[in-house]
């Protein structure tokens, strides 16, 4: 251990408030995007909803309670014992396979964009069951990979392969919806979790081969719907159909493209004013920074992200416990594909998938779901010794 | 934790750092680099223009009579926006509207279409502008109607009345000039292509031919553009730019209104006497112009329309009409897309061929009834034979067979059948001095360029149509089979591509294969009368801006210079003189107190009529005068008329009357066209209120 390490427990020690051990940089950055965040979505909805004769308000508002009730999560994670999650993760896996059983059947699914992802719920609110199971699958397959019931250092075949099937349960119902952008982030954050559990390095590339032609196979055989073979087509060819997703893409391109170096301004983009761009304020939100932020602005919220993922790796290195390291990088690894492929689906470097932005779309499900993972990260940061 | 989880964290993190620099590498690449690019695309998403179109400029003659001017229309207007948005997508009260105004519902939904909206095979009638300006349904609504739209705007939403302007032909003095001044109409989705070189706005009323046409840049002016910015249900959201529109310019042409008109009813008094005598008269064109400087001051083409027929709205029906050959094709304009044999008026090409040639002009020669030819005897014009007359004479009276025996020498001369290597072809390089087979260069769309059958177009006839009359029997129709036409085919197969001695001779009289336009041989007459230059003709003379300034004259511009030396001219001068006073054009200007100089024309036209009779000839007068001091040439045609003096002569003598002045024989200053003598030079002051004066 450095001496610098050693003066910043030193320095975490000496607080009391509730917000002790609280990383400052993470929180910082978390905060400012929450920030920003908020500023977008109200940009994105505002205009539009006054001119169609509705309250301009309508998003802003929902948009601050769920980060209100993000951060209560957050904070209710970090300060949870650790032991108590560990025991806590049989049932909290248990819940996201129920959502995500309950989606499925019909009646009680709400069908959005082809895809039976939600659940409806009494007052016009929606849980998104995908989001919560991402936290389930990680907390789980940490357990699994951290807890040794042999004498070997490292987790062995029958824990991989129990580990897989904790993953793997939760990741066909979201293949059942079907939601091909959170089970490709799954996916990747699984992969992830392996390769830095210890596990041979094998697995890592058996992994990786299963899921490229797993990918492949999908799309030959149908697995995947139209709807997500047109969304996968329209990424090639963006070109091909004018109002579909490629017109959706395209669309976006230009709104970011068109910002320029400086943007129009917040809440001047006459793209996201005139909505040209569907789902502005949730999948597409980063248009609106695009746009109206320009390169300064949107190239800045790529570096906030930047800042959370380093300082989540950081956390992951430090931790000395292998279940909180597991947890902390499962995380990492899935707020950094979800921004990808967020962030590429916008910019067209990535097919469109319907995932939410981290810390800025809107959406109550996805915002729980990444603010209890930053409380996690919080949570292995502040107990990092073990 | 040991090394190898150290090193998968440490490959982790690279890869995320790697992912994330990559989208911010995208990102300088689409707001950095190619920003420009994408700044474009989303304008051309977000903003639409409406246009306000610019009040079109006037034309007018050459004393500033308006020949086309603006009047107020009452358009009754369609708001898509607003019509739209009604629960039936605005069909009842179109379909109200519609009844009220008498009009079709289907044809009032199909106006207020955008072009887009209809399908790619059945767009007539749609609207070319866009969504967000009031779309006419008509612009001649009845006030009282237009009233009870306003007044009652609660029970037609969207509906609205406007005055808009429309373009008028005001046809002061009685005239039509509708194939000179050409007629306006929407912009088409060819026309926005930009095929033809110029930009358009959606929704412009633009030029459609005559001088509309040719000089619609000038007229048009500059519409204002409002640029509003919409959001994805095109609601607008704000207003980007507005430009007031700029009035188009005034053009000033050469024609005058009461010589317009004048010519016009000479044309049709020629038609209607030739039909008396018993002739189709099918059509006729009638020209005037300036010797001096080319410029047109009146031209004819009958039979016409009414110009403001397009404004008015023209049905299918009609604008068939303007196209049928029932009805002689009135959207033809004779004087410039009429190619007709221009007969004896073509032997003053030939005389001019003659002299070249060392042929003594005053001389005699022989005019019998009938020069043979090979084994084929040519007749005379009405087979008179007239005995050794001299040349002068033989013009005068249009001897034919002196012109038979002059040719054929010539044709011998350059080796007949087998030409020598180089041939004289002094009838030839006549008639291309005389540019017979160029197009006149006026300023006026979709000329009519002359054939001029030499040697070099026979070689391009015969490649184009050897398969054809090789293969007669097989290719020909049923109709086309008779003794005569096949035995025409086997001598075209033969040796269609050498000039033969019959074409010579035919050459020389103006008949064969040698056609050209009413213009051209104006043209032609002009030079003659004025020394020897071929001078471009034109109608425009000016442009003038709304406030008054002259922003453009037009000059005159000589194209080329008769073949002919000063001896020849002088020649020809005397006998196109004594064509009236001692030839075939005496009987038609008997007791004309101005001396004219002229020459008539009756030529055969081969083929028949739609109702099986043979088509009968083509009455031509070309002429200049007066013959002193040459200032105008004036020609007329009337095709299947019959004889050249008794119909077009007469008509160009009328044509003179008018503008001199004259009545009988007697000459009133007073009445005549242009007082001093001479067309004004001076750009008259332009003002849409300038009448004529009735009291001239």
């Amino acid at each position: 251990m450095s001496s610098l390490t050693s003066r910043s427990i030193y320095l975490r020690r000496s607080r009391t408030s509730v917000f002790a051990g609280f990383d400052p940089i993470l929180t910082g950055a978390v905060a400012a995007l929450l920030v920003i965040g908020t500023l977008l979505v109200y940009a994105a909805t505002r205009d539009w909803y006054a001119a169609n004769g509705l309250d301009p308000q309508y998003y802003l508002k929902r948009h601050v309670l769920n980060i209100l009730i993000g951060v209560l999560l957050a904070w209710g994670t970090t300060i949870i014992d650790y032991r108590l999650l560990r025991a806590y993760t049989p049932i909290l896996w248990g819940l996201g396979v129920l959502g995500l059983i309950i989606v499925l059947i019909p009646g009680l699914g709400a069908e959005v964009n082809g895809a039976k992802a939600w659940i409806a719920l009494p007052g016009g609110f929606q849980i998104q069951p995908a989001e919560l199971a991402k936290i389930s699958i990680i907390v789980g397959m940490s357990m699994i990979l951290s807890e040794r019931t042999h004498d070997s250092n490292e987790p062995n075949t029958r824990d991989v392969l129990q580990a897989l099937i904790v993953a793997g349960i939760p990741v066909i119902f979201i293949l059942m919806q079907p939601d091909m952008g959170t089970v490709f982030i799954i996916s990747a954050a699984v992969v992830t979790i392996i390769a830095v559990s210890g596990a041979s390095s094998r697995w890592v590339v058996a992994l990786l081969l299963i899921a490229v032609i797993g990918a492949f196979g999908a799309t030959k055989a149908g697995v995947i719907n139209s709807y997500q073979v047109n969304r996968l087509q329209s990424f090639v060819n963006p070109n091909a159909d004018t109002q579909g997703s490629g017109y959706q893409l395209r669309q976006a391109r230009i709104t970011v493209g068109s910002g320029g170096l400086f943007g129009t301004g917040l809440f001047d983009g006459p793209q996201t004013n005139g909505r040209f761009v569907p789902e502005q304020q949730t999948d597409f939100i980063f248009t609106v920074a695009g746009e109206q932020l320009g390169f300064v602005g949107s190239a800045g919220i790529v570096l906030l992200y930047l800042i959370i993922l380093m300082r989540a790796f950081a956390i992951a290195r430090r931790t000395n416990d292998p279940y909180g390291r597991l947890v902390a990088t499962g995380v990492t690894a899935w707020f950094a594909f979800q921004i990808f492929e967020n962030i590429g689906m916008t910019l067209g470097l990535m097919p469109m998938t319907g995932v939410p932005l981290p810390f800025l779309s809107y959406g109550g499900s996805s915002m729980f779901a990444t603010l209890i993972g930053f409380g996690l990260l919080q949570n292995v940061h502040a107990r990092h010794r073990g | 934790m040991n090394q190898r989880v150290r090193l998968s964290l440490l490959v982790v993190q690279i890869f995320v750092l790697t992912l994330m620099i990559a989208l911010l590498g995208r990102l300088f690449y689409l707001q950095v680099a190619a920003a420009p690019r994408y700044k474009d695309a989303a304008l051309s998403i977000q903003s639409r223009d409406v246009i306000n179109p610019a009040i079109r400029g006037l034309i007018v003659d050459s004393s500033g009579i308006p020949l086309a001017l603006n009047r107020v229309g009452l358009a009754i207007t369609v708001d898509r926006i607003t019509v739209d948005k009604q629960p039936d997508k605005g069909v009842s009260v179109l379909a109200k509207v519609s009844s009220l105004l008498g009009l079709s519902y289907t044809d009032v939904y199909r106006a207020t279409r955008l072009c887009g909206e209809l399908p790619k095979y059945d767009k007539a009638g749609c609207w070319t502008g866009s969504r967000y300006q009031p779309i006419p349904i008509t612009k001649e609504a009845d006030p009282a109607i237009a009233l009870q739209i306003v007044e009652r705007t609660n029970e037609y939403p969207g509906i609205d009345a406007t005055p808009v302007a429309i373009r008028n032909y005001p046809g002061y003095a009685g005239v039509n000039a509708a194939h000179e001044l050409g007629y306006v109409g929407p912009v088409t989705e060819e026309d926005l292509s930009g095929k033809n070189g110029r930009s358009y706005y959606r929704s412009e009323t633009i030029g459609k031919t005559g001088l509309e046409l040719q000089y619609d840049e000038y007229l048009r002016g500059k519409p204002g553009i409002r640029t509003v910015i919409v959001d994805r249900k095109e609601s607008i959201t704000r207003e980007s730019q507005n430009t007031q529109p700029v009035g188009g310019n005034h053009l000033v042409t050469s024609l005058d209104v009461r010589l317009q008109a004048g010519v016009e009813s000479a044309l049709a008094d020629a038609v209607r006497r030739a039909r008396g005598s018993g002739y189709p008269a099918d059509s006729g064109a009638a020209v005037v112009m300036d010797i001096r400087n080319g410029q047109i001051l009146a031209m004819a083409s009958y039979p016409t329309y009414d110009p403001n027929a397009w404004e008015k709205g023209l049905s299918v029906a009609d604008a068939k009409a303007l196209f049928s050959e029932k009805n002689n094709v009135p959207a033809l304009s004779r004087p410039l897309q009429g190619l007709f044999a221009p007969a004896s008026t073509f032997k003053s090409v030939s005389v001019v061929a003659a002299a070249n040639a060392g042929y003594n002009l005053n001389a005699t020669y022989n005019c019998p009834s009938e020069t043979q030819i090979g084994n084929r005897a040519f007749q005379n014009f009405d087979s008179k034979a007239l005995g050794r007359i001299n040349l002068k004479k033989g013009i005068a009276v249009s001897c034919d067979t002196l012109w038979y025996q002059i040719a054929y020498d010539e044709w011998v001369r350059d080796g007949g059948l087998k030409p020598k290597s180089n041939p004289n072809d002094y009838f030839f390089k006549a008639a291309q001095g005389f540019q017979v087979d160029k197009k006149t260069e006026i300023d006026l769309p979709s000329e009519l360029s002359g054939r001029l059958p030499d040697r070099e177009w026979r070689k391009k006839w015969y490649a184009a149509n050897k398969d054809f009359y090789c293969n007669y029997k097989d290719r020909a129709k049923k109709s086309q089979l008779t003794p005569f036409l096949i035995e025409l085919a086997r001598e075209n197969c033969l040796d269609g591509d050498k000039i033969r001695a019959g074409d010579a001779v035919n050459f020389s009289i103006g008949q064969g294969d040698t056609v050209i336009t009413p213009l051209k041989l104006t043209q032609m007459y002009a030079a003659i009368g004025n020394g020897g230059k071929i001078l471009r003709p034109s109608i425009a003379k000016a442009i003038v801006s709304t406030d008054g300034k002259i922003i453009k004259k037009f000059g005159a511009k000589q194209l080329g210079t008769l073949p002919a030396t000063p001896a020849t001219l002088k020649f020809l001068e005397g006998a196109l003189r004594e064509v009236i006073t001692a030839g075939t054009g005496t009987g038609a200007f008997a007791g004309f107190p101005i001396a004219i100089s002229g020459k008539t024309g009756t030529a055969q036209v081969f083929g028949k009529n739609a109702n099986g009779t043979l088509k009968a000839d083509t009455s031509w007068f070309a002429s200049y005068g007066p013959t002193q001091n040459p200032r105008y040439a004036v020609v007329m045609m009337v095709s299947q008329g019959g004889f050249g003096a008794s119909v077009s002569g007469v008509g160009v003598r009328k044509i003179y009357e008018t503008l001199f002045g004259v009545t009988g024989s007697r000459i009133d200053p007073a009445k005549a066209i242009f007082p001093d003598g001479r067309p004004p030079v001076k750009i008259p002051k332009i003002s849409p209120a300038t009448k004529l004066r009735e009291d001239q």
